[in-house]
């Protein structure tokens, strides 16, 4: 393998997703020279594979479907001059934000002034006996090859989780021509809106909460999975076991955040079960513990494409200004208005505990930076 | 609506019901019902989406702020049933029901993203929330196109005792 000399940005975004193509475009519109790594052959993180329109206000671009939103980013991000570095890993985040890269043939170090971690998250799963049969995947995994590769992996679905993402998923997998024989929930009450939950149930499909898997069998794939019900402690009820048959299970138990190179970089974490596990603390305006080091989206607690578009602005309006880009009252201003956004997106039953978590990862912040001050 | 009613409306068996919707402040009176097609909005929860209100130009729908406030239909005499809000609501949540059609039919006007799109005179099978099949339904018109972006709108002429039942239907071939 090669080795490059050492590449120079100003700004390094990781992860070309909704978080780190805001904060590019929204740094980029002020001067800040860009460069965005991604891993994969085009950028846009998960919004290519969201056939649905968002929610949200006209401001958050709802009504407007992911994937439209993907092309929107990508072409503002051309328009203002963000580079761009694709198929490229970035394995490491050392001392002095050095990004340790690779691609196919070469090892390379990037270093920049300021970073952002916009690494997103990744699908949990669960373990049942025939868990690793093929065709058993995680929700999104099916959900890219119906949206993204055109490739319909089962006809016939179970769908394990009834969050958004199990409600959508399954939605998507009937419009992709498959016939999704139930979702099952392990919890009273469906997980994700009701509005989802209501499409999917006038088309026929069950959702059959206080429900597990209990196995599933197959000779070369999943032929069929047994599921039974459960009382209020998750204990299986004898007699109520039943068998459905199908050739895909899709696993949609939630998400957590891809947090590895935070760690390596040394920066302080809190557990938040209420967003998806181990989160790096952060300021209001995502700065980390680290110096220069921001992070945005999904990374900093598990929610929606639309929150991460926030705060990615958010974190790229906070570099533009930390680097001296833009006046200081319209960047307060600008800051401001993306935070009443964000505000406005974490409000009502689904939203008002995302905010109080998120109020908890910033208090920790500066509990933490006063303790190194003092 | 209180927290408490909020925790009800939480479905655990996976539809609402017409109970459910009249319990909130927007179903339309039968009064406005009988004066022809209007939106009825079938959204319960305290979710941030407010792309009905925008979209609507009689200014028939409130969400106001936060945008988390239910979508109320607080001016049923303004809605003339155009179905605007059917198109841009993210949700799928609202249908535009017509109980004035005649004598003894209804027409309901739903948001439908399948493929194939049912043949304009085309019999159907109606089905109700939860997806039981009800009654059958003639498709009386198809509209689609670009400023639809992919969320058609399919009206079904079906028996006017179901209007308040039906809610999507079944291409015949794949019953």
């Amino acid at each position: 393998m090669e080795r490059e000399n050492k590449l120079k940005t100003e700004f390094a975004v990781i992860g070309g997703g909704p978080a780190g193509l805001c904060a590019a475009i929204e740094a980029a519109k002020y001067g800040v020279e860009v460069t965005i790594i991604d891993e994969n052959l085009k950028p846009g993180g998960q919004l290519f594979k969201q056939i649905h329109r968002f929610f949200g206000s006209e401001e958050h671009l709802a009504g407007v479907r992911g994937f439209e939103i993907g092309n929107i980013l990508i072409s503002d991000a051309q328009k203002y001059g963000v580079k761009v570095l694709l198929n490229n890993i970035a394995w490491g985040l050392f001392e002095d934000n050095n990004i340790g890269l690779c691609d196919t043939n070469k090892v390379s170090i990037l270093s920049c002034k300021k970073v952002l971690v916009a690494t997103g998250a990744i699908e949990n799963s669960i373990a049942f006996p025939g868990w690793t049969l093929p065709n058993i995947m995680g929700a999104g995994a099916a959900q890219t090859m119906i949206n993204v590769n055109r490739v319909l992996p089962g006809r016939k679905v179970v769908t394990v989780g009834s969050g958004n993402v199990g409600l959508i998923v399954s939605y998507q997998l009937m419009q992709a021509g498959a016939q999704v024989e139930c979702i099952i929930e392990g919890l009273p009450e469906i997980g994700g809106y009701q509005v989802h939950a209501s499409k999917i149930t006038r088309m026929g499909v069950p959702i059959l909460t206080r429900h597990t898997i209990i196995k599933a069998e197959g000779e070369k794939f999943v032929q069929k999975v047994i599921i039974s019900q459960v009382d209020d402690n998750w204990k299986i009820i004898a007699g109520t076991e039943r068998e459905i048959n199908c050739d895909l299970v899709c696993i949609a138990v939630g998400l957590k955040p891809l947090i590895e190179l935070c760690r390596m970089a040394g920066m302080k974490f809190e557990y938040l079960a209420e967003l998806g596990g181990f989160i790096p603390v952060h300021n209001e305006n995502m700065q980390t513990t680290i110096d220069g080091a921001y992070i945005a989206g999904d990374i900093t607690g598990v929610e929606e494409a639309s929150t991460a578009m926030e705060e990615g602005k958010i974190a790229g309006l906070a570099v533009a200004m930390e680097l001296g880009k833009i006046d200081e009252k319209k960047g307060e201003s600008e800051l401001a208005s993306a935070k009443n956004r964000l505000r406005a997106l974490r409000m009502g039953p689904y939203g008002e505990f995302r905010h109080q978590a998120k109020q908890n990862l910033i208090n920790s912040y500066y509990k933490y930076k006063n303790q190194m001050g003092a | 609506m209180t927290k408490n009613d909020l925790k009800e409306n939480k479905m655990a068996k996976g539809f609402i019901s017409i109970e459910d919707l009249k319990k909130v402040p927007s179903y339309p009176s039968e009064e406005r019902f009988k004066r022809g097609p209007v939106a009825v909005i079938e959204c319960l929860e305290e979710i941030p989406c407010n792309p009905c209100e925008t979209a609507c130009s009689r200014n028939a729908i409130k969400v106001g702020y936060p945008i988390t406030n239910r979508p109320v239909l607080v001016d049923e005499a303004a809605c003339n049933g155009c179905g605007n809000c059917i198109i841009k609501c993210p949700g799928l949540a609202i249908f535009v029901v017509n109980k004035a059609y005649s004598e003894e039919k209804a027409t309901i006007v739903m948001p439908y993203e399948l493929l194939p799109l049912p043949e304009k005179g085309s019999n159907v099978v109606c089905l109700d929330r939860k997806g039981n099949a009800i009654c059958e339904g003639i498709i009386l018109k198809v509209l689609s196109g670009k400023a639809l972006n992919k969320t058609n709108l399919i009206t079904v002429l079906i028996p006017k005792e179901y209007a308040d039942v039906v809610r999507f239907f079944k291409i015949k071939d794949n019953v």
